[in-house]
């Protein structure tokens, strides 16, 4: 471990001093011996100049939360890039039955020209909600800022209100402009206190429509990962309401108070939302991780020792050895090609930490993790958020305070029963990364180019689990890389069904007879012939 | 699958665009400055542009795209970015030591009126390292406008009139083109005898080899000394008015080059005025080997017309590639029937129009500054036979039930686009083979088994 600390600070010394000392809070090399948790850096502004692979607010509110749903027409107030980067770029699937609004594959921009910029662009901005409203009658409209807009103060929240009495559907206004905040993270709260205000609960429904109802937060369906969730949890019972936002809907969402429990897949984006609807309408959240077979069996035994019902468990046992049976003995064929192998794991605000575990079921070890835009608590759990203090870049970010719906707030589940619980499954409770972490391995928050690089070197990882802007940088060294932002276009990986899928791709990697011809092979052998002859005759 | 969109066309008073065929300049920008040798793009205002910008390039070319970015918060847009672009000119020289650094804005840094310039003066930048700018504010134009703007900063800043009297050597600015096209331009210029400064040149910068090894500054790029040296150039060749103009225009005003502006050689008859400006300016021959090729060309459009003749097609993309096609489509006896660009800019429309007058087309639709809604509604309307453009237009292609070439930028859903030409004799080959094939695949589909001939 000393080795691996006298490296880090050689290599940090490339820096310049004022950002050496900044990079240098933000990475920790995992000592379980020390007597205090470990501290790591995380939501602070990226220093101008590195390379860094986090995007903005606007990313994070429209490309990320907003833009899965499918019923609403979801408008980019701002020049056209911006709609247009985050149009149809984050696999987001959704399907739709006949006679339903589906807009997923439409992107709405109000394309700001010069003009608008010098003397506001409201005007076309509303002209384009009618346009947009009067064509595609989506069941309720988005209005996204991008950088500009909040620079001339066109006001957003005024359009919004006006078309909406106008055309009697709800049009919410984000303020998400991209320099909110340090990362994409902003943007995922900004859309979150909307859709708590403006869209949770306004549905009508009082009870959900069927038993063991449940939320599935933070989970965007990437590669249809939320098709394959719920297949298992239908199977078992359960009767999902709303998923947040993966093929997600107006038409759900606003019901999404009836649920019992919610689940929290991706803490980091939507853990706002489940401690809302938890003081709201008293629905407790469990943070749950599908990727991984161990992880999502633990995740399911978790559910039903929170419903507490006999049956349930029965069924859960029966489809876990039902659906266990089904991968077992094929994940151990590819365990023995990946087995003894490391990775290192960075991506997003959850992947870094839930792919960890699947890895490791098939035998490869994580040896530096990280996020592009987490914060202390995804690292270093929940019980850090006290501690952590708010800078001026997140205090600009509003903080909503909902209080108790007095006619749908309920007790769930009893004090009683639930202190006897909360023990044993993660209730309003989220443990963060480090904690699973071996000692020696090394964890990274906004991990840039030039460490990727370094630690590449240093800990020679046999594949990296990463996002597009690295992938090639990776495979020029010879390297596999996956992308686990979008799966390099596969997937599903949740799930039983999705860890056999990964484990083929991973294996797949390693496999590819085309890593062979790297090296053309005149260069691996000389290829004039000749004989050498002792004393050179 | 876009099956919210309409037949019915009603006027977009508002201006909004839906399902854009464009996007903002700093993407442009960022690409071109890839193409000079050893230089990092960077991105001044909020970090997702540059994320956003990196993203959509290495999906298109699957390669590494190296940015950098000025990484404002609220601080930085109240106060202005100067800080920001000074620290992150210190970094990126100390950690990353390019050669020269091309800074680009966004529509951010145009709002707030950061004055690059005067922060680059201002800035530590080490002996002998380099920092150019172009002001790109993404409310203005595309990324088209966004590559012309930086390809002219770049000879803006660094072109110089040397010499007393000119080179025998061209300056061709190849316009937004992938790598295989600079390739296959660079290679004709070769061929033809002529010494060459390609500028941008991102050949051996996005088409880079595996070697086992990540080299940020890969070899390939246009020198430094190269583009001061395009000041000294006997004249620029300017593929493609939208991109590449501009830049040859600043020549001429700074350095006295002689400019001429080309269409992109896509297809017969623009190659034929490329090579023939270059010989008629260089005193050399066109090539046999060229001629050689250009007959070949000719022979396999014979052949195989019967396939293309008269079909209806609805091509799209940006203005220089969309016009190089739609003369190359004429050539082949086809029929463009809806036309489109999402730059702004008349004289796309003008060019287009006049020649499908000179072909005796009526009726096609023609539009420069318009969107793939508009352009869905077009096929909608008056049905195609094939459709051309970039992958975007799979939406639309799988809706209509239209077969699809994909050309242009970006292609994001298929591979090694980015190695192949569709410039020169052997580009309007590869072109033909993938317009015959759209369309041969189409008829064996759709034909019934009595139907399904071996031989066609």
């Amino acid at each position: 471990m000393e080795t691996r600390k006298k490296e880090l600070e050689k290599f940090l010394d490339a820096y310049p001093a004022k950002t050496k000392k900044n990079r240098r809070s933000h990475i920790v090399v995992r000592d379980s011996s020390l007597e205090e948790q470990q501290i790591i850096e995380a939501n602070t502004r990226t220093i101008p100049g590195v390379i860094t692979n986090r995007g903005c607010a606007y990313a994070g509110c429209k490309g990320v939360v907003l833009g899965p749903i499918k019923d609403m027409a979801h408008i980019v107030h701002g020049p056209i890039g911006c709609s247009y980067y985050a149009w149809g770029t984050r696999r987001n699937k959704a399907k739709t039955k006949d006679g339903e609004v589906n807009l997923i594959n439409y992107a709405f921009s109000s394309d700001m020209q010069e003009s608008d910029v010098v003397f506001g662009g409201d005007k076309k901005l509303a002209a384009m909600v009618d346009e947009i409203v009067e064509t595609f009658k989506p069941k309720a409209v988005t209005i996204s800022a991008t950088c500009p807009v909040g620079l001339i103060g066109d006001d957003i929240g005024a359009v919004a209100k006006a078309a909406e009495a106008k055309h009697g559907i709800p049009v919410m206004s984000f303020s998400c402009e991209g320099y909110k905040g340090v990362s994409q993270s902003a943007g995922h709260h900004i859309a979150n206190n909307v859709l708590m205000q403006r869209v949770i609960g306004s549905g009508e429904i009082e009870e959900a429509e069927g038993k063991y109802a449940i939320n599935i937060l933070g989970e965007y369906n990437i590669g249809g990962d939320s098709w394959e969730i719920e297949r298992v949890l239908k199977d078992i019972g359960y009767h999902v309401v709303s998923v947040m936002t993966g093929d997600g809907s107006y038409e759900t969402l606003k019901n999404a108070h009836t649920a019992e429990l919610n689940l929290v897949q991706c803490h980091r984006s939507i853990n706002y939302i489940a401690e809302m609807l938890e003081e709201k309408y008293g629905t407790p959240w469990l943070k749950v991780n599908f990727i991984g077979v161990q992880s999502t069996i633990e995740s399911l035994r978790n559910m039903a020792t929170y419903f507490g019902d006999p049956a349930l468990t029965q069924k859960t046992e029966e489809v876990i050895a039902r659906e266990l049976a089904a991968v077992e003995s094929k994940l151990e064929q590819f365990k023995k090609i990946c087995d003894g192998k490391t990775a290192f794991c960075f991506v997003g605000g959850s992947r870094g930490h839930h792919y960890q575990g699947l890895f490791k079921e098939i035998g490869i070890d994580t040896v530096l993790a990280g996020y592009e835009f987490a914060h202390r608590d995804d690292y270093e759990g929940r019980e850090v958020i006290p501690d952590i203090k708010l800078d001026a870049d997140s205090k600009n970010i509003e903080e909503i305070k909902v209080s108790k719906d007095e006619k749908r707030y309920k007790i769930r589940i009893l004090k009683e029963r639930l202190d006897q619980i909360k023990d044993k499954i993660p209730l309003s409770y989220y443990g963060g990364m480090i904690k699973d972490m071996p000692d020696g391995s090394i964890m990274v928050d906004d991990l840039n180019h030039y460490e990727t690089e370094e630690f590449i070197k240093i800990l020679k990882p046999d594949i990296l689990a990463s996002g597009i802007k690295d992938k090639y940088v990776i495979q020029k060294m010879g390297i596999p890389s996956k992308q686990l932002h979008s799966y390099d276009y596969s997937g599903p990986y949740a799930g039983f069904r999705g860890a056999l899928k990964f484990a083929e791709d991973i294996t797949m990697g390693f496999t590819s007879p085309t890593w062979n011809y790297i090296t053309p092979p005149w260069k691996q052998k000389p290829i004039l012939d000749g004989t050498v002859t002792e004393g050179g005759k | 699958m876009l099956d919210a969109t309409t037949k019915e066309m009603k006027p977009r008073l508002s201006g909004g665009v839906i399902n854009p065929a464009k996007t903002c300049q700093p993407i442009g920008a960022m690409y071109a400055a890839l193409g000079i040798h050893k230089c990092l793009p960077h991105s001044h205002g909020s970090q997702g542009c540059c994320s956003y910008h990196r993203m959509h390039l290495t999906r298109h070319f699957r390669d590494p795209v190296m940015a950098s970015t000025s990484s404002f918060t609220e601080g930085a847009s109240v106060f202005g970015g100067g800080a920001n672009l000074k620290t992150a000119i210190k970094n990126v020289f100390t950690i990353y030591n390019p050669d020269i650094m091309a800074v680009h804005t966004t529509c951010l840094s145009e709002t707030i009126g950061d004055d690059i310039p005067t922060i680059i003066k201002q800035s530590e930048v080490p002996d002998g390292k380099l920092v150019i700018h172009a002001s790109t504010p993404s409310y203005v134009g595309s990324h088209i406008t966004g590559f012309s703007n930086m390809v002219k900063g770049a000879v803006t800043y660094l072109a110089e009139a040397t010499m007393e009297e000119k080179k025998e050597q061209v300056n061709i600015i190849p316009g937004f083109v992938n790598p295989g096209d600079m390739r296959e331009i660079k290679r004709m210029a070769k061929v033809m005898g002529v010494k060459n400064i390609v500028l941008p040149d991102t050949s051996g910068v996005l088409d880079s080899p595996m070697t086992g090894e990540f080299d940020m500054f890969p070899k390939g790029g246009t020198k430094i000394a190269e583009i001061v040296d395009t000041g000294n150039s006997k004249m620029s060749i300017a593929l493609g008015s939208f991109a590449s103009s501009d830049a040859a225009y600043a020549l001429e005003r700074k350095c006295k080059v002689k400019p001429a502006v080309l269409k992109t050689p896509i297809g017969i008859k623009a190659t034929d005025e490329f090579l023939m400006t270059l010989s008629s300016n260089f005193g050399k021959e066109v090539a046999k080997e060229l001629e050689e090729e250009r007959g070949q060309l000719v022979d396999i459009m014979t052949d195989t017309h019967f396939h293309f003749h008269g079909k209806k097609v609805a091509v799209f993309g940006d203005p220089d590639i969309v016009i190089g096609l739609t003369e190359y489509l004429l050539s082949l006896g086809m029929i463009p029937v809806h036309v489109l660009t999402g730059t702004p800019g008349s004289k796309f429309e003008t060019e287009i129009k006049e020649m499908l007058a000179r072909a005796g087309i009526e009726g096609s639709n023609v539009k420069a500054a318009g969107d793939l809604y508009t352009f869905h509604q077009w096929i909608k309307n008056q049905p195609a036979d094939l459709m051309i453009g970039n992958t975007y237009g799979k939406y639309i292609a799988r809706a209509e039930d239209i077969p699809f070439v994909r050309v242009g930028f970006p292609i994001l859903d298929r591979s090694v686009h980015s190695y192949m030409p569709i410039v020169g004799y052997k580009g309007a080959m590869r072109l033909l083979e993938m317009i015959s094939n759209a369309l041969l695949d189409r008829k064996d589909r759709d034909s019934a088994d009595e139907d399904f001939e071996l031989v066609m």
